[in-house]
């Protein structure tokens, strides 16, 4: 067992009630925090590391707003048990602008009057950069399918597509 | 009048459980050998943690398996075959070259599974244990004659893929067995494959009906192998055998086509439920078998 370390060596013998260390590179900075195995790099994030930009809508990985990048992967993180990153390296919505600057993608965002309640918007940011990493040029439909795990109530779209759009130029 | 409100915090939440992270397949299946029936292995987690949040699955001991290296990665082997670890996520199996190149509707089926996050999840290993009968990568595993490696506490053995399904959500895995790969025979030359699915949402969604085809062309230009496998037409995913055996020898023709269509649709059992009625999918069998039929036939030729 490297990774998950349980408060007692031997891992087979961890008690349902024993808490498990995990360590994480969040947005740059080394945590460490101890938690029940039973709940998610979300959970963990937002009620421990009191990073509160990631949501959780449907808990089920169906609405994207919960979104974080870990080691390069868009991923639900509602849906991944704390233990299970531990090592990781996180991306969350706090540790996209660098140096006090707003990503380009933000800037987009705000420029483009693609963000109305909020709510999803982490995601959407998130779902972009993961997008924009790997392929610097998407067309209309390749930003569609990257924000498909992303629901917005809010918008209709258009205009967080013509945003990821303009942050690709 | 004093109304009182009642906040409910919302978010589905899972009960405690024993946390394991293996690092090999071995441990693995010794600690699910401990644990017996509460032990529930964890993979991507896209099926599970849901399931665990909102289905009632509420395991004693929970095994992960994102620690077992050897579990991940995707190799050809000696006889031009091709092995995936069970570990591989989605998004690895839908980009693979190889994947994309000689069993282009594996790389489809994977491809179209969820969202990108799904896809960056979600495992092949897990779609196939999970054995939903709309499980996007069944289909294609199967036309292809996949065996799964299957690791337990006698050893290991193989199966080919269909075999493992016995019911929706359930398979013929014995407790603490692990699937470790699926070993894909080589791939003829002259073959095509497609992958096609029915949803109502063009992404993030399930199957209503979800069908693969692989044909393997003569010299002549004549079908020499036909291979059909239908998908949420069934308690499990299903092999339409008729339609293969009708389509071998012929040449084809948009006839020829049409005709395996109804043949498929005779093979499958369809139910009604909030996807589509009984009805709408045996129609859908028909026309996406044939439409599969003639994507194949044109990656066939190509």
């Amino acid at each position: 067992m490297t990774t998950a370390e349980t408060t007692t060596e031997t891992p087979r013998e961890a008690s349902a009630l024993e808490k498990v260390t995990v360590r994480y590179t969040i947005n740059g900075e080394q945590r460490e925090v101890e938690i029940a195995p039973n709940r998610t790099l979300l959970e963990v994030v937002r009620d421990e590391l009191r990073l509160t930009g990631a949501k959780e809508g449907c808990g089920t990985g169906d609405c994207g707003a919960c979104s974080m990048i870990v080691d390069g992967k868009l991923i639900t993180s509602c849906l991944m048990l704390a233990p299970q990153a531990d090592g990781s390296e996180i991306t969350t919505i706090e540790g996209v602008a660098q140096d006090g600057k707003l990503h380009p993608l933000q800037q987009q965002f705000i420029d483009h009057g693609a963000v109305q309640c909020g709510f999803c918007i982490p995601g959407m940011i998130l779902a972009g950069k993961a997008l924009l990493d790997s392929n610097p040029a998407p067309s209309e439909l390749e930003i569609r399918e990257a924000i498909a795990g992303n629901l917005c109530r809010c918008t209709g779209y258009t205009k967080i597509v013509e945003a990821i759009a303009a942050a690709a130029d | 009048m004093r109304v009182r409100i009642r906040v409910r915090y919302n978010a589905p939440h899972m009960r405690r459980f024993d946390y394991f992270a293996p690092t090999s397949v071995e441990e693995a299946v010794s600690l699910l050998q401990e644990r017996g029936d509460g032990a529930r292995l964890l993979a991507g987690g896209t099926d599970l943690l849901v399931q665990m949040k909102e289905a009632g699955v509420h395991p004693s001991a929970v095994v992960s398996l994102h620690a077992v290296d050897e579990l991940r990665g995707i190799s050809d082997e000696s006889d031009g075959g091709l092995r995936i670890g069970a570990r591989t996520l989605m998004n690895d199996v839908a980009a693979h070259e190889t994947v994309r190149g000689a069993y282009t509707a594996l790389a489809e089926g994977a491809g179209v599974l969820g969202s990108t996050q799904t896809r960056n999840m979600a495992t092949i290993g897990g779609n196939i244990a999970n054995a939903a009968p709309s499980a996007d990568t069944a289909p294609p595993l199967a036309v292809f004659d996949a065996e799964a490696e299957i690791a337990g506490p006698g050893g290991t053995r193989t199966l080919p893929v269909i075999e493992l399904f016995s019911g929706p959500g359930s398979t013929t895995l014995e407790t603490a067995e692990v699937i470790t790969a699926f070993r894909l025979p080589a791939v003829p030359d002259h073959t095509g494959s497609a992958y096609q699915r029915h949803t109502p949402r063009k992404t993030m969604d399930i199957a209503t009906v979800g069908v693969s085809v692989k044909l393997t062309l003569a010299d002549d230009g004549s079908i020499g192998d036909a291979a059909i496998c239908l998908g949420a037409v069934a308690p499990t995913v299903i092999r339409a055998g008729e339609a293969e055996r009708a389509l071998a020898g012929e040449t084809p023709s948009d006839e020829l086509f049409a005709s395996a269509g109804e043949l498929a649709q005779a093979a499958a059992s369809p139910i009604s439920d909030v996807r589509g009625s009984a009805e709408f999918r045996r129609y859908l069998i028909g026309v996406m078998t044939r439409r599969c039929l003639g994507i194949a036939l044109e990656r066939a030729q190509a």
